[in-house]
């Protein structure tokens, strides 16, 4: 027994060694901060399943690396005069990884899907789109209940992935196990927690830009782990490294870093409305709320917990967007004009909040430094650690006064304010609510040029951001560090992997 | 001996009925609607309403429990919210790879805890005691995770001997496979030889001076034979209960080592899964790890058996 044990042992080792030996194939391995949810672009709902996606599954427009909407698998589109026809000229010749053509039948069946299916997280993204139509082979016409204008962005992410009709009705709410769809790899295996494969697909539209022949994505949840095994070889390009790694990478000699400035934010909510953890100073007075922002030197917050490699802001979009109200400059710390405002809004000092923070190491850094700022200002920041799950069902309750919230960002600014700032917004935790504010808000979504959206905010911005129930603290530079054996790497500012054009040496 | 085994598994029903009911009941307990977990960036009220209703997350907690158990008995363990795959499923893929693990783990910590365990006894109070003594409680007192990005660093990124992370299976690689999972294991089981070594050797320090070592000297017979087959024999007794025990932690998932090793076991299984609320499959696996966990007693009580013929009446 002990011998056949020992022949199968080396039989399998020469198996391997020979098969490696014939596969000259090039294998890029990723790093990824957590394990993905499902696969499926209309039940996906996770930033990491997106990164997967951008390699399965192609979507109709793309960004640029300066945020500028681009084609993928159409060509161009037009908005009518009365903003309520999106008309979409399609790819010509392009296949789904089963074989099936891409067309308009296709695009329609797939956005029918997003808007329709049982559990669907994009409806709410494609709530203006009334019907889909096919006008012929190549041409979709979606029609609008009203102008809306983030729609073109929302279909740069997974409103816009096409799936294959066939494997879609086949597959039922299991597609998201075996995803088929037009992008330049096709899913091979997934192993729960360990690791997903996917292969380079032969017939895909831009084949010929396509040189790495496999792809294995891994999680690894530990930061430190990620690097290690980075730094090992056994990984080429990690995901979300920590700032403070970011000298190590540099130092390493064979590793390269790309850094973007994330198109979300982390900031703090405020509770004005929502139930009765809402009525204290700081819920009912603009100028209580203002002295906290007062208090805060966000650059200090940026050197002591980050090295500095963060981007300090105030409003919902980065300074460097071209959203943003540049008539709202970052306020430098003002702890005598807080210390005023204070006294204007006749409240006893120290005003006690009850400051609720996600468990993670970062978050629970930055919430001590605000807690020692506010103080010299006359808060008393009562920090409440609170573990993800909790912390999400305390704030739907209203059961906090400040809490520590980040959000991963959409290309589009209204992705990054509505649902946090209108009446009835699902992530509203707050619950702020005017008139004047959604009114704002929805005419930046029907107006149809940049000039009259961004005049739009600008209006908004005037009472949010004196009034509002966020204050914006910073945006995270998104890390990706790669092995210098990766050439032609591009860093887009949703921090996702793109490996079109990109070889691997 | 077959009475004991069958008393045994007729216990067993009660104590998993009783497991389910706590399961259940304290997970409920926590803070934190999975619902909204799940749609997460997602949240519109409708989605939320959506999810809810598919794993009946609007109905009374007993209801929910009778639907749950009522699959458990006709094998079905629910499905996992965040994945859509059956926790049955998931288990299964988990399963063989916390095994080996455990299997390796185990095998280092008796392969070190045993012979250290007998040689400081029989060298009491001398210098290789005290040696012994000073690994073991370095063994327990060792961080898991702290040891393990250590040996990471020197073995993978320093030597690059052994990959950083991950897990292959032996039925894929062997090499890879024992490549893979050397490392964690040594991590785990240098953690429990430092406990078997501690009880070896006050159960041996017991039997050297009990009566019958006394006489099996008196007989003349060789130190080795008593130590090994007089001694050993009868002070194994609580180890086996002790290693049947520390077993069964190990099946339900070395969590924090799992996670820095990044091995797909039970342990990375049960974490997302709590983080997530994702309850059915918390609920399968506690439910199949308190199985696993009541079967390895009633192998400790066969062990004892077989060490000891004074048991088999």
């Amino acid at each position: 027994m002990r011998h056949l044990t020992l022949a199968a042992a080396i039989a399998t080792a020469m198996l391997t060694a020979a098969t490696g030996g014939a596969a000259a194939q090039s294998t890029l391995r990723v790093g990824l901060a957590e394990d993905p949810d499902i696969l499926d672009p209309t039940l996906g709902r996770t930033y990491v399943g997106r990164i997967v996606f951008a390699s399965i599954c192609d979507k109709l427009f793309d960004i640029d690396a300066d945020l500028n909407i681009v084609p993928q698998l159409a060509l161009e589109h037009e908005t009518s005069e009365d903003g309520k026809t999106l008309t979409i000229r399609l790819r010509p010749d392009v296949k789904f990884h089963d074989g099936e053509p891409m067309d308009a039948e296709a695009v329609k069946y797939s956005l029918d899907r997003h808007r329709e299916m049982d559990g669907s997280f994009r409806r709410a993204e494609l709530t203006a789109v009334e019907s889909v139509e096919v006008v012929d082979d190549l041409t979709v016409q979606l029609n609008l209940s009203a102008p809306f204008a983030p729609l073109i962005a929302s279909l740069t992410d997974r409103s816009g992935m096409m799936v294959s009709p066939k494997a879609a009705e086949e597959l039922g709410d299991q597609f998201g196990n075996q995803p088929v769809c037009a992008g330049p790899y096709r899913f091979v295996e997934r192993v729960q927690q360990d690791h997903i494969t996917v292969e380079r697909f032969e017939e895909y539209w831009d084949a010929e830009n396509v040189h790495i022949d496999r792809i294995v994505y891994r999680p690894i949840e530990d930061s430190s782990v990620r690097l290690a095994n980075l730094q090992s070889g056994d990984l080429d390009l990690i995901e979300r490294a920590l700032a403070t790694d970011i000298s190590a990478i540099r130092e390493s000699g064979n590793l390269e870093l790309a850094i973007v400035t994330e198109l979300g934010y982390q900031g703090m909510t405020l509770n004005v409305g929502n139930g009765a953890a809402a009525e204290n100073p700081l819920g009912q007075d603009a100028r209580v709320r203002q002295a906290l922002n007062l208090s805060l030197d966000r650059e200090a917050i940026n050197q002591v917990v980050f090295n500095g490699e963060f981007f300090p802001g105030n409003q919902w979009v980065s300074p460097q967007n071209q959203w943003y109200q540049e008539s709202h400059p970052i306020p430098e710390r003002d702890v005598e004009r807080a210390r005023e405002l204070l006294e204007e809004a006749g409240v006893q000092t120290p005003v006690v909040v009850d400051f609720m923070v996600p468990n993670n190491p970062e978050t629970r850094q930055v919430a001590e430094v605000i807690q020692a700022m506010a103080s010299e200002a006359g808060f008393d920041m009562q920090i409440r650690v609170v573990e993800f799950a909790t912390g999400l069902s305390e704030a739907e309750a209203g059961r906090f006064q400040a809490f520590m919230l980040a959000w991963s960002g959409r290309p589009d600014p209204d992705g990054n304010i509505y649902s946090f700032a209108s009446t009835g917004g699902p992530l509203n935790y707050g619950r702020y609510s005017t008139e004047t504010a959604d009114a704002a808000l929805n005419e930046a979504r029907t107006a149809t040029t940049f000039e009259d959206r961004k005049a739009a905010y600008a209006k908004f911005a005037d009472e949010w951001l004196t009034e509002g129930s966020v204050l914006y603290l910073y945006h995270r530079a998104m890390l990706i560090a790669h092995t210098d054996r990766l050439e032609g790497y591009e860093q887009r500012p949703d921090g996702l992997v793109r490996v079109v054009g990109v070889t691997l040496e | 001996m077959f009475t004991l085994i069958g008393r045994r598994l007729v216990q067993l029903v009660p104590t998993l009925f009783l497991v389910s009911v706590l399961i259940f009941s304290l997970q409920h307990l926590l803070p934190g609607d999975p619902a909204l977990v799940m749609a997460g960036e997602e949240a519109t009220p409708e989605v939320v309403e959506q999810i809810r209703k598919r794993y009946n997350l609007d109905k009374p907690l007993p209801v929910q429990y009778v639907h749950w158990i009522g699959g458990v008995l006709q094998g079905d363990l629910g499905e996992s919210m965040r994945l859509r795959l059956p926790v049955g499923q998931l288990i299964l893929q988990k399963l063989p790879v916390t095994l080996q693990l455990a299997f390796m783990a185990m095998a280092i910590a008796l392969l070190i805890g045993i012979p250290a365990g007998v040689i400081s006894a029989v060298k009491r109070g001398t210098a290789t005691d005290h040696a012994v003594n000073v690994f073991a409680l370095a063994g327990i007192s060792t961080p898991n995770f702290w040891l393990g990005i250590m040996l990471i660093l020197l073995f993978a990124v320093k030597l690059g001997w052994l990959p950083a992370s991950g897990y292959v299976s032996p039925f894929v690689d062997v090499q890879r496979s024992l490549a893979t999972t050397i490392l964690p294991a040594i991590v785990l089981g240098t953690a429990i030889a430092g406990v078997i070594m501690r009880h070896m050797r006050s159960a041996m320090l017991q039997a050297l001076d009990s009566d019958y070592v006394r006489t099996a000297r008196a007989k003349g017979l060789h130190e080795r034979t008593v130590v090994w087959k007089h001694a050993v024999r009868n002070a194994i007794t609580p180890v086996i209960t002790l290693g049947a025990l520390e077993f069964g932690t190990l099946l339900s998932g070395a969590v924090l080592t799992e996670q820095i090793f990044s091995i797909p076991g039970f342990g990375k299984l049960i974490v997302d899964a709590v983080f997530n609320r994702d309850y059915a499959v918390v609920q399968g696996v506690v439910l199949i790890t308190a199985a696993t966990y009541i079967l390895m007693n009633l192998l400790a009580d066969l062990g004892y058996i077989l060490a000891n013929p004074r048991l088999r009446t």
